[in-house]
């Protein structure tokens, strides 16, 4: 079964990468991006078990880490244009 | 037992991780993909990270993948509520029905 859910995940992100690829907005792109980072964490984990060494769950949990930071800052990016943004501003103008 | 109800776990992990890549390839508009994505990838990863923790003997490797299971039950809420207010105040549009 192990192996079953490495061939699912393989596959499952090929189906996200296909979204990222076609994906109309940049929205689209970035969720595409987090979803394929998730499954990859995923991967790691599985993959460690299926190869009978768990020490791959360390880069696994490196992986999740750098993962959603990197989602927080590529949307921070794309709405303030300065990753040094203190961020108050869209409550004001867009509400 | 434990390793049916591993195998069980996963199984149903693979099940929802599936089924939010297809919702994500196949729902019409940037919401509903982010729905699809977002609810799988919480639940999935949730019975993915349990079916290996009942597989494994090392308390080591359980700490691991707890904290694996938990870092993800956080951030992939939180990533997909920053994904759908920046969609909201960048403009994007969910794709509502026509009225008559």
């Amino acid at each position: 079964m192990i192996a079953a859910a490495a061939v699912v995940l393989v596959v499952s992100m090929a189906m996200v990468l296909v979204r990222a690829l076609r994906g109309p907005t940049l929205y689209d792109r970035i969720l595409a991006a987090n979803h394929m980072g998730s499954s990859a964490v995923l991967l790691i984990a599985v993959y460690g078990f299926f190869d009978g060494r768990p020490e791959f769950l360390d880069i696994a949990l490196a992986y999740a880490l750098i993962n959603f930071i990197a989602t927080i800052a590529v949307l921070k990016y794309f709405a303030y244009g300065d990753l040094g943004a203190a961020g108050v501003r869209e409550e004001r103008n867009d509400a | 037992m434990p390793d049916i109800l591993a195998d069980l776990l996963l199984g149903i992990g693979i099940l929802f991780t599936l089924a939010g890549s297809l919702g994500m390839l196949r729902f019409p508009d940037f919401y509903t993909r982010l729905h699809a994505a977002g609810v799988t990838e919480t639940l999935g990863m949730i019975a993915i990270v349990t079916g290996l923790m009942l597989k494994t003997e090392s308390s080591g490797t359980l700490v691991r993948l707890v904290f694996i299971g938990v870092f993800m039950l956080v951030t992939v809420p939180i990533a997909s509520h920053a994904l759908a207010k920046a969609a909201r105040h960048g403009g994007v549009r969910p794709a509502l029905r026509e009225e008559e």
